[in-house]
């Protein structure tokens, strides 16, 4: 190999600082993060074909023994549930950015991300973006499969439009608490697993796939104020979907509002932990 | 006036174990250090330190001038690292990780992607520069990492093993990357196990172990230590150890050398003067005596002696050792 001499040392620009540094970096990242999801199509496919299959088994084996608002019909519950499978579907994201992260340290590029002068939570913001365009993506073709399986929205274009703002706003959320708990596990494996078990009870233990009214009280208070179930409240409005809980909970009267409020108390919680956590981010 | 690379009483702890116990490193502008030591010595946690990683337990540490601790930001705009594992995007191609290094060290994107393609030919990965680094070789990945360490040919250069893992041709060729760099003026901090690696490459080496310095000094200053260089005779038959012995002492050293011998293998190690001439003259005067002989050589002493010598015990590592060549066999004198 033939190498020429090597330019006078230099040191780098001057970091412009501010939020400007941190858009530009952050979009940096974001933009290699995607590039790998198009390297890496089956992880988007696998994304995709999750909420599909519940969609799929929902509505087709609960569908005609489940009540929602006082009927047992396949048609009603498959429009009652779908709100539920969108949000359920974008807080999965929480699981992709948990790994991706956890990824990045086992590999050492955490360390060469910390070692460059890069603004602080851009590596995060990064990553939670790209995840986010992999949620709108994901969203927007399980819209196509329910509108196929029969579901409809009655409240007009503009409201809907709002509903799955506020769903990938949820899903935004969500990978900030990934993104925590890859920083925090050991392994990659650990972070997909870790990343999954409890969004379980948190999906279940909601309105998303059930009337709330059927359960007991102490888990019906849970399911109520349960972040999850205000977004799938809200989108059921917002959609003009059947099975609106009638309860009087704070949450579930206000749940547009109730949304918005928990998913950016999530990010503002979530995105300091975790930013704090990359600092000092030991592999 | 402090080097480019200062430190000062630098501790670290992780629970029990004391990774940095009390490290003074001392780097003039425009030399190589090698930190040299055994796995688990600490090598990696005082790369970690200096490059802003990792906060020491107490300490101080002085980069290009910069306090590490104070001011970590300032620090990384003049800083390369390439850490013990070889830090690239494997779903990225060569040329998208050099160019995202690039941003992120807050470069144009225009000025990135003229940076890429420059490195890219100079490391000789001009041809695999589109293709994602999952299909590079352990020697390409870790070109790419070197590269994405100088993107902006920084003045002070850490590299933690960089050539662990590597076939000797592809050691040789990041020798003379190495090389280039440091006669571009870049003051470089280099971890290794290879103590050929340290002899090769640095000015100055400070043995570390159990995160202390143990030594420090030039190659050759440490060299001297284990007292020069030795011819070992290895004899065929038990009953000619003694005529052996007399042959080699008056040869060796000084003319009254002390002999070390080895009974069981029937080997005779002397210190001498004189290199090959004085080998020939050995080998002439046994053929004279009638002693038969199953192997001599003449050994000249490597850096795993020296650590030997200060330690007591060889560099815990198998790698270092079959570098190193003979450590297992001179154990037993060095130790002496
Ligand atoms: N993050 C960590 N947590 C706990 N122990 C660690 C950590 N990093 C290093 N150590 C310990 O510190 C010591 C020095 O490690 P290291 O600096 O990696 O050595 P080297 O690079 O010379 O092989 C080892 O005993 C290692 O196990
Ligand atoms: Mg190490």
């Amino acid at each position: 190999m033939t190498v020429t001499t090597e330019a006078v040392p230099t040191t780098a620009p001057r970091p412009r600082g501010g939020i400007v540094q941190s858009a530009t970096d952050s979009l940096v990242v974001a933009r290699r993060n995607l590039i790998r999801m198009t390297r890496i199509p089956e992880v988007v496919l696998f994304g995709l074909i999750q909420p599909i299959m519940f969609v799929v088994m929902f509505s087709y084996v609960f569908g005609g023994s489940l009540q929602v608002g006082g009927s047992v019909n396949a048609d009603v519950y498959r429009n009652f549930l779908m709100a539920g499978i969108f949000a359920q579907t974008v807080t999965f994201a929480t699981a992709g950015a948990g790994a991706g992260i956890a990824d990045d340290m086992h590999k050492g590029l955490i360390d060469r991300f910390r070692s460059l002068p890069m603004a602080r939570g851009a590596v995060l913001t990064g990553r939670t973006l790209a995840d986010l365009v992999q949620t709108a993506l994901t969203v927007v073709v399980l819209a196509i499969v329910a509108v196929l399986v029969g579901w409809r929205i009655h409240e007009g274009v503009p409201k809907a439009l709002g509903a799955f703002g506020l769903l990938l706003l949820l899903g935004y959320a969500f990978s900030w608490i990934g993104a925590l708990i890859g920083l925090s596990v050991r392994t990659p494996e650990a972070a997909t697993s870790g990343g999954l078990i409890w969004l379980f009870p948190v999906t279940f233990i909601s309105n998303a796939f059930v009337d709330t009214s059927g359960m007991t009280a102490w888990l019906r208070h849970i399911a109520e104020w349960n972040p999850f179930s205000a977004t799938v409240q809200a989108c059921r409005v917002l959609f003009g979907n059947p099975g609106v809980s009638e309860s009087t909970a704070w949450p579930m009267e206000h749940p547009v509002l109730a949304s918005l409020i928990w998913s950016v108390l999530i990010i503002a919680v979530f995105r300091t932990l975790a930013v704090r956590k990359y600092r000092s981010a030991t592999a | 006036m402090p080097g480019a690379i200062y430190a000062e009483g630098l501790v670290k702890t992780f629970g029990d174990v004391r990774a940095l116990d009390g490290v003074d490193l001392d780097v003039p502008e425009g030399t190589v250090l090698g930190l040299l030591g055994p796995n688990g010595a600490g090598k990696t946690t005082a790369v970690r330190v200096l490059t802003t990683l990792l906060q020491p337990d107490s300490g101080k540490a002085v980069v290009a001038g910069i306090d590490v601790l104070k001011n970590p930001n300032e620090v990384r705009r003049s800083i390369g690292l390439s850490g013990q594992f070889a830090a690239v995007d494997e779903y990225l191609t060569g040329r998208e990780n050099l160019r995202m290094v690039g941003q992120l060290y807050q470069m144009s994107s225009r000025a990135a992607k003229a940076r890429a393609d420059e490195l890219l030919e100079r490391f000789n990965l001009a041809e695999a520069a589109d293709r994602t680094a999952k299909t590079y070789s352990g020697g390409m990945r870790r070109r790419l990492d070197l590269a994405a360490a100088l993107v902006v040919s920084p003045p002070v250069m850490f590299m933690d093993e960089p050539t662990t893992g590597l076939d000797p041709r592809n050691r040789q060729q990041l020798w003379g990357i190495i090389q280039e760099l440091v006669a571009g003026g870049t003051t470089l901090l280099l971890t290794t196990q290879y103590l050929e690696e340290a002899d090769h490459l640095a000015h100055d080496i400070c043995v570390v172990d159990h995160g202390r310095v143990i030594a420090r000094g030039t190659a050759d200053e440490l060299k001297a230590r284990t007292g020069g260089e030795r011819v070992e005779v290895v004899v065929h038959e038990h009953d000619r150890i003694d005529t052996a012995r007399t042959v080699l002492a008056a040869l060796g050293k000084g003319g009254e050398a002390t002999v070390t011998v080895d009974e069981h293998t029937r080997k005779l190690t002397v210190p001498v003067t004189g290199g090959a001439k004085l080998l020939a003259e050995v080998i002439r005067e046994l053929d004279t005596r009638g002693v038969e002989i199953d192997d001599i050589g003449l050994r000249r002493p490597t850096l795993d002696d020296v650590f030997i010598s200060l330690t007591g015990h060889a560099a815990e590592s198998e790698d270092a050792a079959k570098l190193a060549g003979n450590t297992a066999k001179n154990t037993k004198e060095a130790g002496k």
